[in-house]
């Protein structure tokens, strides 16, 4: 450690709070911690490498798949597999980065800086969703060009991006990794803690799913497409089941979830004490 | 102002102002309202009751937060992941504050050579200087400070005292809280002492310490157990730090004296010294402390 001493600096200039700002720091916040850039990268790597990997295993088996295994078979399915284990690492890191800020307590320092709040929640949603989208969308269309060059090699399971639903499915498929991240964003927030956070979210979407399954058949064909994982999944399935909602229905309604989850962390956020 | 946790009346109908131009201490035991004062000041939790102010304003109303209040708080308040360079450069965005400014205030601080470290390997010190390196980042006029002086070496504290005296005859606000009596008689021109929440003094340093610092009468006896039950009644308080020894607050040596020979008791040393600043606070605040660990014992009980 220097040694300390000198006057204070005054300073030349003083900003204001704005949303610009804060968004500023929040992205400053994002990119200068570890973890952050792991989380990324896991999700980045898994979105592409799955679909790379089933690629390569499809390829390599086709000629002693029976004729009922190939038809089972959807490119789709294999170009978007990675989005399926990715969602558990941007969920992850939706959580991660509000609740961290409780367990550190970093949300004070960040509370004295931005008394009002909501400029932080809002921030810290655009620049990780924003973050999200920007690097899921080239992953997925690289995991659909690449798991497409593969299987092109035996000629088998090619289907074109202009084929109708393809474009909407791939895209759909960072669409939909963005809006977990932004619905895990809002747990994360409503629970301020990291291990109750990721717990509730595995809740809603890997626990709660397929328990729908012990209620009687038309009962879960009521409830089931309307739960936030089967409403989120229409946008990147190419085609949807007898009971699913469409595709847009289905996006429109994970978005209102997100809202409500960010509506309910917003009004938390200004009454609780911190 | 009130706050209220639970069954806790952490702050008890609290009123005071801190002016600008001197350094204000705010004194007073562990767990009795300093910490939760100053978060009710900066807007992290409400009061039940009553409203606070900075300049007129709420703290949150303020366009310019940290121009208005620097603070530094009791607990962490650092992302433990983050290099302290980046810490403050997130802190300082929110307002707009240039780079230059955070790497001033870095070497002003005296953690340049461990800035781009991650916050959570600092020591107690360093942390404590990075917090206050923050505090003084938006130029505030009001300086909001729990507890500066902890985990600082003596250099440490020797530059605080230094910096917190500057700032305050630049004109600004200083208002710094303390459970150390003789830190505070160094550092403050003004003190506010409050227990269990409640105000206790709002006085200058001088006058509280005219009026708080009695004599200690100084007694060395064979029959300290008798003389101790004799002498204990209101308003006079009896400490033994070693067998045969008696200190006593609220007697002279004479009432001392001739209580004793009134009872036939043998004393060995009968003197008086003046009490200590630590002394004189505790006097001041000790009914409240005795008070609250009774509650405790019944609560246990209960």
């Amino acid at each position: 450690m220097s040694a300390i001493g000198g006057a204070l600096p005054r300073l030349e200039r003083t900003g204001r709070v704005t949303q610009l700002h804060v968004l500023r720091s929040e992205w400053t916040k994002l990119m200068s911690v570890r973890s952050t850039r792991w989380s990324l990268l896991a999700a980045v790597l898994l979105t592409i490498g799955l679909p790379l990997l089933f690629a390569g295993v499809t390829t390599s088996h086709w000629g002693s798949m029976a004729p009922h295994e190939r038809a089972d078979r959807h490119p789709l399915d294999i170009a978007l597999a990675g989005v399926n284990v990715s969602q558990l690492a941007i969920a992850v890191l939706g959580v991660l980065v509000i609740t961290a800020e409780y367990s550190t307590g970093m949300i004070r320092s960040t509370m004295i800086a931005v008394p009002k709040r909501l400029p932080v929640l809002w921030a810290k949603m655009i620049v990780y969703a924003l973050v999200a989208f920007v690097l899921m969308i080239p992953s997925v269309l690289i995991a659909f060009v690449g798991s497409q060059a593969i299987l092109n090699r035996h000629h088998i399971l090619q289907i074109s991006f202009s084929h109708p639903g393809v474009a909407r499915s791939v895209i759909g498929g960072a669409v939909y990794l963005m809006l977990v991240g932004i619905f895990a964003y809002a747990i994360g927030a409503i629970t301020r803690n990291t291990a109750g956070g990721i717990a509730t979210f595995a809740g809603i979407f890997f626990v709660i799913p397929p328990l729908m399954n012990i209620l009687p058949t038309s009962w879960n064909n009521a409830i089931s497409p309307y739960l936030p994982s089967e409403a989120g999944r229409q946008i990147f399935s190419l085609t949807q089941g007898a009971h699913s909602l469409s595709p847009a229905a289905g996006g429109a309604l994970f978005v209102g979830y997100c809202a409500a989850g960010l509506a309910l962390s917003a009004i938390l956020l200004v009454t609780r004490d911190t | 102002m009130t706050k209220v946790y639970g069954e806790k009346r952490a702050v008890d109908d609290l009123t005071f102002t801190v002016k600008p131009g001197i350094v204000t201490g705010f004194l007073g035991p562990n767990g009795s309202g300093k910490s939760t004062t100053m978060r009710l000041v900066l807007g992290l939790d409400r009061p039940t009751g009553g409203d606070v102010t900075v300049n007129g304003k709420h703290y949150c109303e303020h366009p310019a937060p940290l121009h208005e209040v620097g603070a530094l708080l009791e607990a962490r308040s650092i992302h433990t992941g983050r290099s302290a360079r980046n810490h403050l450069l997130a802190l300082a965005r929110t307002h707009g504050v240039s780079r230059r400014r955070v790497d001033e205030l870095i070497d002003l601080v005296g953690l340049h050579d461990v800035a781009r470290k991650r916050a959570g390997k600092f020591s107690l010190g360093m942390g404590q200087r990075l917090g206050i390196a923050s505090a003084l980042l938006g130029d505030p006029h009001t300086l909001l400070l729990d507890e500066p002086v902890n985990g600082l070496d003596p250099e440490g504290i020797h530059w605080i005292r230094n910096l917190l005296r500057s700032l305050a005859a630049e004109g600004r606000t200083v208002f710094v809280s303390s459970h150390l009596m003789s830190e505070m008689a160094v550092t403050a021109d003004h003190l506010i002492v409050i227990g269990r929440g409640k105000l206790i003094a709002d006085t200058s340093v001088d006058e509280f310490v005219r009026r708080a610092s009695g004599l200690v009468v100084h007694v060395r006896t064979p029959d300290a157990t008798r003389l101790s039950e004799l002498v204990t009644k209101d308003g006079v308080h009896v400490t033994s730090t070693e067998p045969n020894v008696l200190e006593i607050e609220g007697l002279t040596p004479e009432q001392v004296g001739e209580l004793a020979a009134g009872h036939r008791i043998v004393l060995h040393g009968l003197s008086e010294r003046q009490a200590s600043l630590e002394e004189a606070f505790m006097h001041l605040t000790r009914d409240d402390v005795e008070f609250k660990a009774l509650e405790r014992e019944q609560e246990a009980a209960a």
